[in-house]
């Protein structure tokens, strides 16, 4: 299903012509309305006024996480607060967090991209959607709250927490549909066990699934104990929040970008360069219609390559694989660069685990050493030593491939790992 | 004449031993023998209990990773070489132990083992032929 089909089918010509279009004139916005960037532009030579073709925003200098923190709070803004109805922040792990503004028209966009994401989803006026993401700053709660209004669903804002109540509310209002974080997906699967629920046997038919990273066996994982389709969807404060792209329910293989709102490059994290279409590097994004706070080749940290095949949908926007990983995540074990979610999916691809897991990386003398700490399952559960230690050995040999770096792996008790009600912390680094 | 054997995962770390017979015998499970194989970071608990299926239930309610084994009692005479006796005849056989542990008999003037063999039901039935005293679940699990 697709909700707004002038837009997310317009044939690639026409939708690069309004993309250039746009971008022209956000650049020149941004330019004479933001001194950081007349500043870099001018330090980097890009001159706005110039721009004839798409491929002229590589002249354009990258905008950071820490040019957000610098120009704290509302720097970067490019109307006055009179015209600004809406302010998130991202949690800042490292002194103050980042403001994003947003006009009434931004909110409409933001809401425009979610319903979109929410139709592609296979949802519509007739379901009900537990948004089970937080609401307050972050951007998911409101974002999917606001999306599922525009589609004409009863919305309910769980929001996180409280997770049996969000048992009992998925059960009792014939909930179709659920957005949260897929840590929290398999968290809630394990409480429905634990009241005695099966959760396959509630009307819930499709989870929208984002904010952090996750892998195909996790969905899986999640598909099966859940019995639903699982959507990945992606976004983040800085352009936008949830609903920059989303996967098809008749794919579900790549998200689209919707490309007439973001320009996406895909480039060498280290270098800079942008790289040829279908090549793994970062995720970097231009907004072109947003007001209050545009960003010019924002970089991500999010790791993924870009699908520009054709999709059986017949959206014309490219697609995104997956996030692999975020740059920021990368762990660099005796040299080499780790993603946890690597380890990932070894753990969720065998037999005699539980997809819940801790990576604790130390230093002894001067070498790296990775530990795995993975929880048992139950229902695979050997009598024998020796068969578990054959299942440590197999999961060390799966990770050896996968990573190139020996992890020790460390079996323990089912429940013994925290879970996450909201971005899971998986990594715990004693190096430093 | 299999018994009925409950097996625990327990992480290395204090205390977990005593937390999985303190709540067995809070729930009234009598433990009528043990064994613990442990591993530098994990162990595995063996027990013969006098009511297995109520002692697997409780555990699994509680979130222990628990198993369930068909295990072999057998009647070892209490003299020099009883033990030797019986896993000679296994020798012979053919047969594989996988692990064994002791029961504890105090007036019946033999020794009790309990046995896991690969395959059970064959090595059931070669016991029997060759006329070693096997104890049945209402022994073992009673008293």
């Amino acid at each position: 299903m697709i909700w707004n089909n002038e837009f997310e089918t317009l044939p690639r010509e026409a939708l690069e012509a309004l993309q250039l279009k746009r971008l022209k004139n956000v650049l020149e916005r941004v330019y004479e309305t933001v001194p950081f960037y007349k500043k870099r532009f001018d330090e980097a030579g890009a001159d706005p006024y110039a721009v004839r073709t798409l491929d002229d925003l590589t002249n354009f200098p990258f905008t950071y996480k820490t040019d957000l923190r610098d120009n704290y709070p509302c720097g970067l803004f490019t109307v006055p607060q009179d015209q600004v109805v809406r302010l998130h922040a991202s949690s800042g792990t490292t002194g103050k967090p980042t403001v994003v503004g947003y006009t009434q028209r931004d909110v409409e966009t933001w809401s425009e991209v979610m319903a979109r994401s929410l139709t592609g989803a296979g949802l519509g006026k007739h379901d009900v959607l537990q948004v089970a993401f937080g609401y307050g700053l972050f951007t998911g709660g409101l974002g999917a709250h606001y999306g599922g209004e525009k589609i004409g669903a009863s919305v309910i804002p769980a929001s996180g927490g409280n997770s049996k109540r969000q048992i009992m509310l998925l059960k009792d209002l014939n909930v179709t549909g659920i957005c949260c974080t897929p840590s929290y997906a398999l968290n809630l699967m394990d409480i429905a066990a634990e009241l005695g629920e099966d959760i396959r046997d509630f009307p819930i038919k499709v989870g929208v699934f984002g904010a952090e990273p996750w892998t195909d066996e996790m969905r899986r994982t999640v598909e099966e104990g859940w019995g639903i389709d699982a959507i990945d969807i992606y976004g983040l404060s800085e352009i936008i929040g949830p609903g920059v792209s989303c996967e098809c329910l008749e794919a579900k293989r790549g998200m689209h970008i919707n490309e007439d709102h973001f320009l996406v490059e895909v480039i060498d994290p280290v270098t800079g360069r942008v790289l040829p279409k279908g090549e793994v590097g970062e995720l970097v994004f231009t907004t072109i219609t947003k007001e209050a706070m545009p960003l010019i080749r924002y970089r991500t940290r999010d790791l993924s390559r870009l699908i520009t095949q054709p999709c059986k949908c017949g959206r014309t926007f490219h697609r995104m694989e997956k996030v692999m990983g975020r740059s920021d995540d990368m762990l660099i074990i005796r040299g080499v660069n780790v993603f946890p979610s690597q380890i990932e999916s070894v753990l969720v691809s065998r037999k005699g685990v539980l997809p819940h897991y801790m990576l604790i990386v130390d230093r002894i003398g001067t070498l790296d050493t990775l530990e795995v700490h993975v929880e048992v399952e139950g229902d695979f559960f050997f009598d024998e030593v020796r068969k578990l230690q054959e299942l440590e050995k197999t999961l060390e040999k799966d990770i050896k491939d996968i990573i190139g770096v020996t992890a020790k792996i460390k079996l323990v008790e089912p429940k013994s790992i925290a879970r996450f009600e909201g971005k899971a912390q998986r990594v715990i680094d004693k190096r430093k | 004449m299999k018994i009925r054997q409950v097996s625990v995962f327990i992480e290395n770390k204090s205390g977990r031993l005593s937390d999985v017979v303190e709540f067995l015998g809070e729930n009234g499970i009598n433990i009528r023998a043990l064994s613990l194989a442990d591993t530098s970071d994990f162990g595995i608990l063996r027990l013969i209990v006098n009511e297995p299926e109520k002692a697997y239930k409780l555990l699994r309610e509680k979130d222990f990773t628990v198993g369930a084994t068909d295990v072999v009692a057998v009647a070892v005479p209490d003299v020099p070489g009883g033990l030797a006796s019986v896993l000679g005849l296994l020798k012979k056989n053919d047969i594989s132990v996988e692990y064994m542990y002791a029961y504890v008999e105090h007036s019946a003037g033999y020794a009790v083992m309990i046995f896991r063999f690969e395959d059970t039901d064959k090595t059931l039935e070669l016991l029997q032929k060759e006329g070693v005293k096997l104890l049945s679940g209402d022994v073992i699990y009673s008293e």
